[in-house]
C-alpha cells in the first residue's frame, strides 16, 4: 500500500504484469473511489460548466460523457475532467483525487445559475474493464441499457441490486465501464464483481498497472504531463478545446497561445538503448545539450518496449528524431515515435 | 512465507551474500524482490569496479520504479550476471541462484562474517512496518 493524494492505495495485487495483462487480454477491477465527484444540477448548469471548462457543455446530449480540461486566466491545466451529462441540466464531472480539493474550491467559489455539490466522499467508483468487461455485467443480469451503452454514453441503472450511475468510459485504452455507487454499496459490489469474473478471468489492478495501461494509451496524467504550467494545446489536448464557443475561463490567454507557434510539444519516445526513462530526467538533443524532460516512463508491457512521454521543442517532434535520454548520468539513445504506443486490436 | 537460506548473510538494504571460497557471490533477498514487484532492468557495474561496502555499486528497475543497490561488502568485481541483461525477470524468479548479481573478491573476508546471519534478518524485517 501507498499513500497517494491522501488515500492508502495498493500499488499492486498480484504483480503489475500479471494485472496488466489481465486488463488487455481479459478484464480488471480497479477500485478508484478517490477520483472526486462533482455535482452540478438547476435551469443554468450546462452554462455554468461551460464557463469553466474547454470542451463544449452546450451540444453534449444527455446520456453522454466528454473529456475536458479546467484551466485557470493564464489558460494553463488546473485539472483534467470527465463531464458526464446526466439530465439536460443535471451533470457529473469527474476530477482527480490529487486535485479534488483543489477543484472543488474553485468551482464553489464560481458557479452560479445553478447548485454544486462534492459528493466524492459518498460516492465510490469501481472501473470494470478489458475485452471482457461486458461479459462479466452480462454474467450479473445487467440490463440492456448497461450491457448496450454506447462508448462515452453514461446512464442511471441498477446492477445485481446496486443502484449505480453506470458510463463505458475508463483510463486503460479498452472497453469497460466506470461503476459509480453509493459508499456504502461499494464493498457489496467489489466483491460480486470479482465473483462473476471469476469464470472471465478477472484479476483486481492496482495502481501500477493504472499507470502502464494509461500511459500505452497516451492518456495524460495530472503532475505529470499536465499542470499548471502547461497548457492544453502543447499538452496534444488541443481537441478537447473548443474556443469558439463562447466565453470561458482562461480562453482568452488560450487564444494567445493558437496565434503563436508552439515552443515546445509533449511527444512519445521509445528507447532505442538499454534503460527506463523516468519522470524528470532530462532529455537531450543529437549533440547532447538538455532541451525537455520526461513526464512519464516505464516499460510498455504489451509491446516489450521501454515507452515514455517528454516535452521538446517543437523542431525535435517529428517521428523518428534522435534524442537522448540521461539516465543516473548516462546518456541512453531513444527516438521519438508514434502514439499511442499500444491500440487494442 | 519466510525464504531465508542458512548459507547466505544478508544487509538491512535486503541484499545477500554467499561465500564461494575466496570469493562471495551477491543478490538482492526474496523479500525485496516481493517490494520491487516485476523487476525489468538490472543495471550493474563492469568488471574492475571497487565496491565500497554499504555503497551504492548499482540500480535495479521494476515496473513502477528505480531502487539503488548497495553492496553488501568492499571488493572488486570478478563478474556480472550477464544473463540480467536479456533475463531480468530471473531476479524474481530465483533471487538466490540464476538471480544472483555480481561475484566478487572481497577487500576483508571477515566483512562478512559482521552482516546478519538469516535468523538475524527475519527478525530485522519483523521491526519493519510492511
Amino acid at each position: 500500500m501507498v499513500p497517494f493524494a491522501g488515500w492508502e492505495m495498493p500499488v499492486q495485487y498480484k504483480g503489475v504484469t500479471r494485472e496488466h495483462e489481465a486488463v488487455r487480454s481479459a478484464v480488471g477491477l480497479f477500485d478508484v473511489s478517490h477520483m472526486g465527484e462533482l455535482f452540478f444540477e438547476g435551469a443554468g448548469a450546462a452554462g455554468c460548466i461551460d464557463r469553466l471548462v474547454s470542451n463544449d457543455i452546450a451540444h453534449l446530449p444527455i446520456g453522454k460523457a466528454i473529456y475536458t480540461v479546467a484551466c485557470n486566466e493564464r489558460g494553463t491545466i488546473l485539472d483534467d475532467l470527465i463531464v458526464y451529462r446526466l439530465a439536460a441540466e443535471r451533470f457529473m464531472v469527474v476530477c482527480n483525487a490529487s486535485n479534488r480539493d483543489k477543484m472543488s474550491a474553485h468551482f464553489a467559489a464560481r458557479f452560479s445559475g445553478c447548485t454544486f455539490q462534492d459528493r466524492s466522499a459518498q460516492t465510490a467508483l469501481l472501473a470494470l474493464q478489458g475485452p471482457r468487461a461486458v461479459s462479466v455485467v452480462r454474467e450479473l443480469g445487467a440490463p440492456a441499457q448497461l450491457v448496450d451503452l454506447p462508448r462515452f454514453g453514461v446512464v442511471e441503472t441498477t446492477l445485481a441490486g446496486v443502484p449505480l450511475t453506470a458510463a463505458r468510459t475508463g483510463y486503460t485504452g479498452e472497453d469497460g465501464f466506470e461503476l459509480f455507487c453509493a459508499w456504502n454499496d461499494a464493498p457489496r459490489l467489489w466483491s460480486t464483481l470479482l465473483t462473476a469474473g471469476a469464470a472471465h478471468g478477472i484479476e483486481p489492478i492496482g495502481l501500477g498497472a493504472r499507470d502502464t495501461l494509461r500511459l500505452e494509451c497516451r492518456m495524460s496524467l495530472y503532475g505529470h504531463e499536465i499542470d499548471e504550467t502547461t497548457n492544453p494545446f502543447e499538452a496534444g489536448l488541443g481537441w478537447a478545446v473548443k474556443l469558439d464557443k463562447g466565453p470561458f475561463l482562461g480562453r482568452d490567454a488560450l487564444l494567445a497561445v493558437r496565434a503563436a507557434p508552439l515552443p515546445r510539444k509533449l511527444v512519445g519516445f521509445e528507447m532505442v538503448g538499454r534503460g527506463i526513462a523516468r519522470q524528470g530526467y532530462p532529455l537531450l538533443d543529437a549533440s547532447g545539450a538538455p532541451v525537455g524532460v520526461v513526464t512519464s516512463g516505464s516499460p510498455s508491457l504489451s509491446t516489450g518496449k521501454n515507452v515514455g512521454l517528454g516535452y521538446v521543442p517543437s523542431a525535435l517532434t517529428a517521428i523518428g528524431t534522435p534524442i537522448g535520454v540521461e539516465i543516473r548520468g548516462k546518456v541512453i539513445e531513444a527516438k521519438v515515435c508514434t502514439t499511442p504506443f499500444y491500440k487494442r486490436g | 512465507m519466510a525464504n531465508y537460506p542458512a548459507d547466505l548473510r544478508f544487509t538491512k538494504d535486503h541484499e545477500w551474500a554467499r561465500r564461494e571460497g575466496d570469493n562471495v557471490r551477491i543478490g538482492i533477498t526474496s523479500f525485496a524482490v516481493d517490494q520491487l514487484g516485476d523487476v525489468t532492468l538490472v543495471d550493474l557495474p563492469a568488471t574492475g569496479t571497487q565496491l565500497t561496502a554499504a555503497k551504492h555499486f548499482g540500480d535495479i528497475e521494476s515496473v513502477k520504479a528505480v531502487s539503488e543497490l548497495f553492496a553488501p561488502l568492499g571488493g572488486e568485481v570478478l563478474e556480472s550476471n550477464a544473463a540480467l541483461a536479456d533475463h531480468p525477470e530471473l531476479v524474481n524468479e530465483s533471487p538466490y541462484d540464476k538471480g544472483w548479481m555480481l561475484l566478487i573478491r572481497p577487500k576483508s573476508p571477515t566483512e562478512l562474517d559482521k552482516l546478519f546471519d538469516a535468523a538475524a534478518y527475519e527478525a530485522f524485517l519483523g521491526t519493519l512496518d510492511h
